[in-house]
């Protein structure tokens, strides 16, 4: 018997399988806006790092410079 | 297998079928009601963040559809408008439109909270259960008082638009609810009163079977008084004003007199022009509704050039 690589199955669900692509593309996408839109909202730059795990020394305040 | 299993059913579930699961015509007006409520509010959102609060709103709206589905399945089976349902034609499995009610319901309340605010989603998420458990599970088949608590389910949409833009809810937001709320009987029972429907066969307790056609009538001219105050009174707060208020009054007027003109009429006049009076009421609260959400948009537009508003 031939292999047959492309089953019957896949021609019977292609609709369902494109369908649920395009719902997934779009909820990276949505995702993906939603981030920039907040990131951008945040407006100054050091507020980046309340969304950063690394501590960055260097954006803390030297103490007594304000002196 | 699953494949085997599948083919056995003899027919592939394609996506407009899911897609009928969610109540695609309910989602144009809960759409519609939303956007209002959110672009009226005093707080502006960003185009994107609001794009993505009524994609929510609708797709809970529609997780909340696909439940009901679910849970009626059996009494769809029974009238006729709604046979030819996903659930009840065979084409979608009970168990798959639980599935997906459920993962919808959790995808956009979960995807509200982080987009916008907890309120908003909270609402959204009450709204579900209202339509899914208060309204399908209980209230239905319990009494025939159905429509108009079950009309709550259906008011919230502006309530969750407004409380997306200000985090809160405040008496313009209740205002616009107890708009909607205040307009399903009325607009329900209108329906009722010249589709021949077959509740009686699924043991639905529809008003106009329970308590006949007549007592039908003397609730629509009730409740029809009892939104006039709500609908004049929502011009009179921050998002009315005159170009609204104007809209109201004309159309609570038309409604009003349709309303009264069904109340004097009975069956043999029914029989006599073919539901005429009734038709027109019911195309009436159409425009009623669509007319005084328009008219909020229209203020909100005006107060954009320093006009509108009181």
């Amino acid at each position: 018997m031939a292999l047959q690589v492309e089953h019957e199955m896949h021609e019977r669900r292609k609709g369902r399988n494109y369908g649920v692509g395009i719902i997934l593309i779009s909820f990276i996408a949505i995702i993906f806006g939603l981030t920039v839109v907040k990131v951008i909202q945040l407006g100054d730059a050091a507020q980046f790092e309340r969304f950063d795990h690394v501590a960055r020394p260097q954006l803390v305040p030297e103490e007594g410079a304000g002196e | 297998m699953s494949d085997m299993s599948a083919t056995d059913r003899g027919y592939e579930a394609n996506m407009g079928d899911y897609f009928a699961l969610l109540k695609p015509r309910v989602m144009s007006l809960v759409v519609f009601t939303a956007l209002v409520g959110l672009l009226v509010a005093p707080v502006p959102v960003h185009p994107f963040i609001g794009f993505v609060a009524i994609l929510c709103i609708a797709v809970g709206a529609g997780a909340s559809g696909a439940l009901n589905m679910w849970w009626d399945a059996d009494i769809d089976a029974r009238m006729k408008r709604t046979a030819g349902r996903p659930i009840p034609s065979g084409r979608v499995q009970p168990g798959e439109a639980l599935g997906i009610g459920l993962a919808l319901s959790g995808f956009s309340i979960v995807l509200l909270a982080l987009a916008t605010n907890f309120l908003a989603a909270f609402l959204l998420a009450f709204t579900i259960f209202f339509y899914a458990v208060i309204y399908s599970m209980w209230l239905k088949r319990a009494t025939p008082q159905n429509i108009v608590i079950g009309g709550a389910a259906g008011a919230f949409p502006p309530m969750i638009g407004w409380a997306v833009a200000t985090g809160s809810v405040s008496i313009e937001s209740v205002l616009m609810f107890a708009l909607i709320f205040m307009w399903t009987p009325p607009h329900f029972w209108a329906l009722a009163l010249f589709v021949k429907s077959d509740y009686g066969n699924a043991d639905i307790p529809m008003l106009t079977e329970t308590h006949g056609r007549d007592s039908t009538r003397k609730h629509i001219l009730a409740y029809t008084v009892l939104l006039v105050p709500v609908a004049i009174g929502l011009g009179f707060t921050s998002i009315g004003g005159p170009f609204y208020l104007a809209v109201a009054v004309f159309m609570n007027a038309w409604f009003l007199k349709g309303a009264y003109d069904i109340w004097k009429r009975d069956d043999a006049a029914c029989e006599a022009d073919k539901h005429r009076t009734e038709i027109k009421v019911f195309k009436v609260s159409l425009y009623y509704l669509f007319a005084h959400f328009g008219a909020l948009l229209v203020e909100a537009a005006l107060r954009l050039y320093g006009l509108g508003g009181w």
